[in-house]
């Protein structure tokens, strides 16, 4: 599952939300991102973080898409905030769900690494501007 | 067709989204970009260090070679830090 939102998030309430009602769960593994308060040797006092409605959407889908092909995954949720952010707000979260740790950790970790938005190399989505 | 800009490729050219006729000769990204240099100082400012600058085909990433064919919609954004 995917979502693109202004407000924060709650990480406790989405573990939840994932896990309500499933049995066959047994690793539940979360990246936070979050923004720092420098950048480049540059101080950032705040950063709006720009959203293409539709775009932003589908480069997540196929991110998560396919982390589901390359690993065994039970469930998954991906929420990549837009909008006016200061150093300590939350910016992604990943979590993830298999059955046994392995898949759960493989894919926070290649969902991170390929986040629109946090990866130099998949930065068309979402794009940062410092507003310091 | 519309093209759109994002954080300062807006700021730079002073407008977030337009409607434009493309000359006939403009078929590639690169074209594209090649053409928008010569639109007025704005313009030619944005697209200045055009190798940083990415593009989005109808909400796909595409690279400067891409052909434009009957896109509807182009979207150019700066590169991103972070991480």
């Amino acid at each position: 599952m995917i979502r693109v939102q202004e407000q924060d998030f709650d990480i406790g309430a989405e573990i939840a939300k994932l896990k309500s009602g499933r049995t066959d769960i047994g690793a539940i593994v979360t990246f936070t991102g979050t923004m720092r308060d420098s950048s480049r040797g540059q101080t950032l006092e705040a950063m709006t973080l720009e959203h293409y409605p539709g775009m932003t959407e589908q480069e997540l889908a196929r991110i998560e898409s396919e982390a589901h092909a390359r690993w065994p995954l039970q469930e998954s949720l991906i929420i990549h905030r837009y909008g006016r952010l200061e150093p300590g707000d939350n910016i992604v979260l990943v979590i993830t769900a298999s059955e046994h740790r392995e898949p759960a950790f493989h894919v926070s970790y290649f969902s991170k690494s390929w986040m629109p938005g946090t990866s130099a190399g998949h930065d068309e989505v979402c794009v940062r501007n410092c507003d310091q | 067709m519309r093209l759109l800009y994002f954080a300062w490729v807006r700021e730079k050219t002073g407008i977030g989204a337009e409607e434009v006729e493309l000359p006939r000769e403009v078929t590639t990204i690169a074209e594209l970009i090649a053409w928008q240099k010569t639109r007025g100082p704005e313009f030619a400012h944005a697209f200045e260090r055009s190798e940083v600058i990415r593009a989005a085909i109808d909400k796909t990433h595409v690279r400067p070679s891409a052909s434009i064919g009957a896109a509807r919609e182009i979207a150019f954004f700066p590169p991103v830090t972070g991480g």
